[in-house]
């Protein structure tokens, strides 16, 4: 059985000593899942008490990048909800396809297995010459996975069926090359791909684009942080640009929402109207 | 921060792997229409958005049958399903969050993630139930439940189509009561 060294009151001390020392603020992020993952950090690394992690955390500048990369989630995956994707190829990016420059944000991109997703779709769809992908986390040491494009080989069986689902048509193995137990992406891929650091609790906005892509980052986060987010995204969205959000993700509830229009009632994908 | 205060009703969790479908539509038609609980089920089943099930469940009654939605509140006389490919999880406030962290017991929902969080925020007001399965999913939760002064239940494993589940319960977790797939209904009725 899991047991919880960590209590509530032991993770609000820890959200203020991160505040305080490294100015990494989650005191708006959910608590349940933040416990649950401080609580998986303690069993990992065999921390005997509060005080031994508490003390690593304070003094072990190095653990501190670790520390947040664990407690932030960075599961992902290539073409995650194939039909999505299908919906981004099809309805989404050939409207995009008149800007002169296409200006795509994936805002909190872990590993970056949506990125180049996104890439393949562009290319596949003669778009990719005339885009920037900016893709940004607020944990350093995933941005680094990402730049390489270097996925577990293991995951390509599972990812090649979410490619053809989301109305794939060539062959996905062409996309990269077997290294070891790790699939690298082409080089081409990566070509109009940039890479940054970006704390969606406290960055603002850095330009304005056509397509911002947000994707079980909000799930996260509290109400209040998710309104800041929202109109944070609102202001990096271009007049008719679109939003695109995690499947159990909704701006319905958001006060922005009269402003933005739900392209189809299956996708959680908005377009701005106002 | 939010302050863990008492919760205001009971909460069910039920939570079934293969073989438990067949349990869950059985005692659905049985539950009476007035609960006096909140019911949550956690299902292992295919990480493909299945809209299929929420209406399979609704048509065997007339309480209200939903997907859990993040940041919803917890209502009694509601039975609520866990969405395929999150783990659900309860904040302090009685609402729920979704989580898409690593698979446990290689299952995403998992029973004992919401096992465990559940007992955490309803205490002794938690009742568990894992019915039939082919995994040890939900053992460790129902050890929760119990801890914080919950209710555990296990599905008789002879009357189970899948019994390894049930078994590993029975056999390394403190359980209250075991109950025939048949009795299930009635003993959610006395809650």
């Amino acid at each position: 059985m899991e047991l919880n060294i960590i209590g509530d009151d032991e993770v609000e001390i820890l959200l203020r000593d991160l505040i305080e020392i490294y100015g990494y603020d989650f005191t708006d992020y959910s608590r349940a899942s933040l416990k649950r993952r401080i609580n998986r950090i303690v069993l990992i690394g065999k921390f005997p008490s509060f005080a031994e992690l508490r003390y690593k955390l304070k003094f072990d500048p190095d653990f501190l990048k670790e520390f947040i990369e664990q407690i932030t989630v960075n599961v992902t995956e290539m073409f995650r909800d194939p039909s999505f994707y299908k919906t981004l190829r099809e309805e989404v990016l050939p409207r995009l396809g008149t800007y002169p420059l296409i200006r795509i944000w994936h805002a909190g991109c872990s590993t970056g297995e949506e990125v180049y997703s996104m890439a393949i779709l562009l290319k596949e769809i003669n778009l990719y010459h005339k885009c920037l992908i900016y893709a940004t986390d607020i944990n350093p040491t995933v941005l680094e996975k990402a730049m390489k494009g270097m996925f577990p080989l293991s995951q390509m069986r599972k990812y090649s069926e979410n490619y053809l689902l989301s109305g794939g048509k060539k062959e996905f193995s062409g996309y990269y090359s077997a290294n070891y137990e790790f699939a690298k992406f082409d080089d081409a891929l990566r070509e109009k791909m940039i890479f940054s650091t970006h704390n969606l609790v406290c960055d603002r906005s850095f330009n304005e684009f056509q397509l911002i892509l947000c994707r079980n980052v909000l799930i996260y986060f509290d109400k209040n942080l998710q309104a800041r987010v929202f109109s944070l995204f609102d202001d990096s969205l271009e007049n008719l640009g679109y939003l695109a959000l995690g499947t159990k993700e909704t701006l319905r509830f958001s006060p922005l929402a009269a402003r933005f229009r739900q392209i189809i009632n299956a996708e959680k994908i908005w377009r701005k109207i106002a | 921060m939010e302050k863990n205060s008492i919760a205001p009703f009971p909460l069910i969790v039920v939570g079934g792997s293969a073989g438990s479908l067949e349990v869950i539509l059985s005692f659905l038609p049985l539950l009476r229409k007035d609960l006096k609980v909140a019911i949550l089920i956690v299902l292992h089943r295919s990480s493909d958005p299945d809209p299929v099930l929420q209406s399979l469940l609704s048509s065997k009654t007339s309480i209200a049958v939903k997907e859990a939605e993040e940041k919803e509140l917890l209502m009694k006389g509601v039975i609520y399903i866990a969405p395929a490919d999150y783990h659900l999880l309860i904040e302090k406030d009685f609402t729920f969050s979704l989580d898409y962290s690593e698979k446990v017991n290689y299952s995403r929902p998992s029973i004992d993630v919401t096992f465990e969080i559940a007992a955490e925020v309803f205490k002794e007001r938690t009742t568990g139930i894992l019915l039939s399965g082919a995994n040890t999913d939900g053992t460790e939760g129902l050890m929760a439940v119990k801890a914080t002064g919950g209710t555990t239940v296990v599905q008789d494993p002879s009357t189970a189509s899948v019994p390894y589940m049930p078994q590993y319960a029975v056999s390394h977790a403190p359980v209250d009561h075991v109950l025939k797939a048949a009795d299930i209904a009635a003993f959610i009725n006395s809650q």
